[in-house]
């Protein structure tokens, strides 16, 4: 531990800047950039960064003149801590401005409704594309449910054996250090998973929906194992000893007791992890491919699915096709932000009732 | 799967007979089985999906030399091509996204006020919800064309360094771009861990500092980060686990090759074991097939190293501090 | 239907450390029998022996003979499920189900039960349990409200109702006035001197007060030590153990001299 510098004056008011010192600061930084961004003939991304460049340097230094160097420092590191926040935020409000005013106009009845098979237009005699995403949604739909049908059971299933049953054992042990490692398999090698799965089984070729729900459970278990795992811990012993003393079984005591009690954590777990492997791509690329028609068995042949849509309509490359990628980007978007609100919504309303 | 259980208005003997015991219990053995079964699932599948990977990716290891060429002349020469070129992009991105991470981590829990830094932690939250394949449409679509008059600044006035080497790219979609595209969506991970590890330092800790007269930053430095270095390092692992395993954010931002190359700006660039995959995976040569398997296998031996040694490094501090 | 219980010579381990050590007592029918003695001498953990509840706690088990008019609870063939049906409990906090209404929770040994039965039949035991425990006409009004939201006493004879609407013929109390108020405690007094006419009643206390109130009979438990089992020191009729006990040791930790 290093001592810190002793403060020369014993007064305690010597030197300190007024509470409205980093409000001033920001004006006459803005003002000064603004200032030569007008003589020099500037856009607004440089204005804002000169502008941001002086206040992050003119807080400390005006500290340093009236206060000690110690302040300076601390004034220093707040500056800068600010400047990350608002930098952090660019990106995203970029990324949802771009997406939105980008995939707006691209959106309309026919683009939800149509898919991308090339049909005859009876009006030019020529062979149009339906220019619509309806397979990708169905598909994605479909596949995202079979990963839910998949991964929700195994997953709850393992939570409660961790919870109840396993109390620390060496399987328990095993299987959270296997959940953990799960947790950090890369996308692309589960979509690959699924791929050498199926081609093994089925012969090479093979695409299914199936596939991709199996690449997205994968991904999925890990999250609903943790998420339910959590939950059911928060259940106090209290009511499972109220339920055993009633003489109830221990896996009526789980179901009727433990489960609604932690209800509403484990389904928002579910929720975020639905809104986590909606949205990827990668092994749904690899495992399930590409279609242009709507495909809804989920056991035969390839399926397109959103992002796989997004994807594919970038790299034709084309004012459309990027129009359409947009387009798609922001259903997504949409989708993965009502999942993540309804999942806080949800849990709001399930919070554990700490009344007593 | 119901029971009925006696009646319990009737007042029975307790034991009724050998079997009395069995009926409750068989229920519970059932459920604790398929709870079990669960949990052992998970873990054949995990093997399933190493032998299966290892099965079918095994002869990429000794593939015919011929199909790595132009790049390179053997698997061991191509994988360690993509491997380089997954860890570069991989520590750009750190570099971008481990500063701003901990500054924000900060942000929210010890300097912006409990109004701001709860919406604030949300709308990080906000950004790790974002699909990967949004970000790379934007990186590609709108960060690398507006990022081009930087690339060539770069390129003018620190072409010296190998890293701007030039020619600065016409189009911007450079590993530089990946890289920071890769940084905006490491930085929730990070931030989320670390804002955890900061908000648990004890309080008396920095009371005791504060009341020694200490300013904030040095409250920080001297009581908040010794606490949690080790969930800050844990935190940047797992933030390289999920820069090294990503897929579309990288393969949609640049185009690739398997070459070596520190040139961050150039249009030509080192491709990653992850966009390398997603890029050749429809090839018709089922050796190469067998090649991407391979390297599949070997990224998912990396990303488990990187995040075996971040939980090592976490579960050390963890212990360290009881 | 009161019941009896005998215990003979009874032993508690956790994993190798003995907790309880010979315990030997009579627990007379349509009586309450009151435990006392300092904290960590082990009258919670033989308490739930009797309905083997112990069963709960990883590592726990036990020697010796309990058994319950005759019947021995540690037979082999007995499912604990069906001890605790016969033997029911109410706990040091109350603990109603949160996701249920009163009404669901009163009858929640039966529902959880999958048992069927007639509305008419399940509301004839909700109000039987809920006057049985003195609650019937502060809830009556509002039975589908949860559970949770009642005060601390009312939940706590909520608990109660729900313990004897399964009908056992014993009922274990842990300290189940230890995290009420002196008003709800006097109110759940009354409701045990009311039950004794039913059920054979046996109550863990840290209050000497109550157990003198409350029981007939008193059994002091007491450490030999720290770091050795806990047993049995006295069991006598709680009356003469409050005025002319057996043991020394009785004497100082009802007079306060230590404990």
């Amino acid at each position: 531990m290093t001592t810190f510098d002793t403060i020369e004056s014993e007064r305690l008011y010597s030197g300190r800047l007024p509470a409205y010192a980093p409000y001033l600061v920001l004006l006459i930084a803005f003002a000064a950039s603004g200032l030569l961004a007008l003589l020099l003939g500037w856009g607004i991304v440089p204005f804002v960064i000169v502008g941001g460049l002086i206040a992050v340097v003119g807080m400390p230094a005006w500290s340093a003149v009236v206060e000690n160097r110690r302040a300076a420092t601390d004034r220093l590191v707040t500056s800068v801590i600010w400047a990350a926040f608002a930098v952090t935020l660019v990106p995203l409000v970029w990324l949802i401005w771009v997406v939105i005013s980008k995939g707006v106009p691209a959106i309309d009845l026919s683009f939800l409704t149509h898919d991308m098979v090339q049909r005859l237009d009876p009006a030019t005699g020529k062979l149009v594309a339906g220019g619509g995403l309806e397979h990708a949604l169905i598909g994605t739909l479909l596949v995202t449910l079979g990963a839910v049908v998949i991964s929700v059971p195994i997953g709850l299933f393992t939570a409660i054996y961790l919870v109840e049953y396993g109390k620390r054992n060496r399987i328990a042990k095993v299987v959270t250090f296997l959940v953990d490692v799960m947790t950090g398999i890369p996308s692309i090698v589960a979509g690959l998973f699924g791929l050498a799965l199926f081609t093994l089984i089925f012969g090479v070729g093979t695409r299914m929906g199936i596939m991709g729900s199996i690449a997205l459970s994968l991904l999925m278990i890990p999250t609903v194992v943790r998420s339910g795992e959590e939950m059911m811990r928060l259940v106090p012993d209290d009511l499972r000893e109220a339920s055993y003393a009633l003489g109830v079984p221990k896996w009526r005591t789980i179901v009727k007791v433990v489960i609604p009690t932690a209800l509403g954590g484990i389904v928002t777990g579910i929720m975020l992890a639905i809104s986590r492997v909606i949205g990827e791509t990668a092994p749904l690329l690899v495992a399930v491919g590409a279609a242009e028609a709507v495909n809804s068995n989920l056991f035969s042949g390839r399926m397109m699915t959103l992002p796989v849509f997004i994807m594919t309509q970038y790299s034709t490359a084309t004012p459309q096709g990027y129009a359409r990628a947009w387009g798609g980007a922001l259903i997504l978007i949409v989708i993965v932000m009502v999942l993540n609100l309804a999942a806080r919504i949800i849990s709001k309303i399930f919070a554990p009732k700490t009344g007593r | 799967m119901s029971t009925t259980p006696p009646d319990l208005e009737t007042e029975e003997p307790l034991i009724q007979g050998p079997y009395a015991g069995v009926k409750f219990g068989r229920g519970d053995k059932a459920f604790s089985t398929v709870a079990l079964a669960s949990g052992v699932t998970i873990l054949v599948t995990l093997a399933a999906v190493f032998v299966f990977l290892f099965i079918k990716g095994l002869p990429g290891f000794t593939a015919d030399p011929e199909i790595f060429k132009p790049s390179s002349d053997s698997f061991w020469g191509y994988v360690g091509r993509l491997l380089f070129g997954t860890t570069f992009a991989a520590i750009i991105a750190l570099l971008i996204a481990v500063p701003f991470s901990f500054a924000l981590a900060l942000f929210i829990s010890h300097y912006a006020p409990r109004r701001i830094a709860t919406p604030v932690a949300y709308v990080i939250d906000l950004l790790a919800a974002v699909p990967s394949v949004v970000f790379g449409l934007w990186g590609a679509r709108t960060l690398a064309v507006s990022s081009q008059p930087v690339q060539r600044w770069f390129d003018h006035n620190l072409g010296w360094l190998p890293f701007f080497k030039g020619p600065a790219s016409a189009t911007g979609r450079t590993i530089l771009i990946a890289g920071v595209v890769l940084a905006i969506m490491c930085i929730p991970i990070i931030t989320a861990i670390c804002r955890e590890v900061f908000s648990q330092t004890p309080r008396l800790n920095e009371e005791a500092a504060l009341a020694l007269g200490a300013t904030r930053w040095e409250m920080v430095r001297y009581a908040v980060f010794p606490h949690s270095r080790s969930g800050m390092v844990a935190a940047v692992m797992l933030g390289l686990g999920r820069a090294l395993g990503e897929t579309m954010a990288v393969s949609m931002v640049m185009s690739s090759t398997p070459i070596i190359t520190l040139n961050m700006i150039s249009s030509t660039n080192s491709a990653t074991i992850a966009s390398n995959i997603a890029a050749n995976y429809k090839a018709e040569d089922n050796r190469i097939q067998t090649v991407l398997l391979a390297t599949g296998l070997v990224l998912f031996l990396f990303t488990f190293l990187v995040n075996f040694v971040a939980r090592y490094v976490a579960g050390r501090g963890e212990r360290g501090q009881r | 239907m009161a019941k009896s219980i005998d215990v003979s010579d009874v032993n508690i381990y956790y994993g190798d450390f003995k907790a309880v050590e010979g315990v030997n007592m009579t627990i007379k029918a349509k009586a309450v029998t009151a435990f006392i003695g300092p904290s960590g001498c082990g009258k919670s953990t033989f308490l739930r022996t009797l309905n083997r509840m112990h069963e709960v706690i990883p590592g726990a088990r036990v020697e010796g003979k309990i058994t319950v008019s005759g019947q021995d609870l540690y037979d082999p063939a007995v499912d604990p499920v069906e001890v605790r049906r016969m033997v029911g409990m109410v706990f040091q906090r109350p603990n109603p189900f949160p996701t249920m209404s009163i009404y669901d929770n009163v009858l929640a040994g039966n529902k959880l039960n999958a048992k069927r039965m007639k509305k008419a039949e399940a509301d004839e035991i909700v109000e039987k349990s809920l006057r049985g425990a003195n609650l019937w006409n502060e809830v009556k009004d509002r039975l589908g409200k949860p559970g949770m939201g009642l005060s601390g006493g009312q939940q706590q004879r909520l608990c109660i109702a729900r313990a004897i609407a399964v009908e056992p013929q014993v009922l274990l109390m842990d300290e189940p006035c230890s995290a009420l108020d002196p008003i709800s405690t006097a109110a759940i007094e009354d409701l045990i001197h009311e039950l004794k006419d039913r059920y054979t009643i046996v109550i863990v206390t840290h209050n000497m007060q109550q157990a003198a109130r409350v029981s007939d009979d008193t059994g002091f438990f007491n450490l030999k030590a720290a770091g050795q089992p806990g047993h049995l020191v006295e069991f006598n009729p709680t009356k003469k153990m409050f005025t002319n006990p057996d043991s020394e040791s009785t004497e100082a930790y009802i007079s306060g001299r230590f404990g």
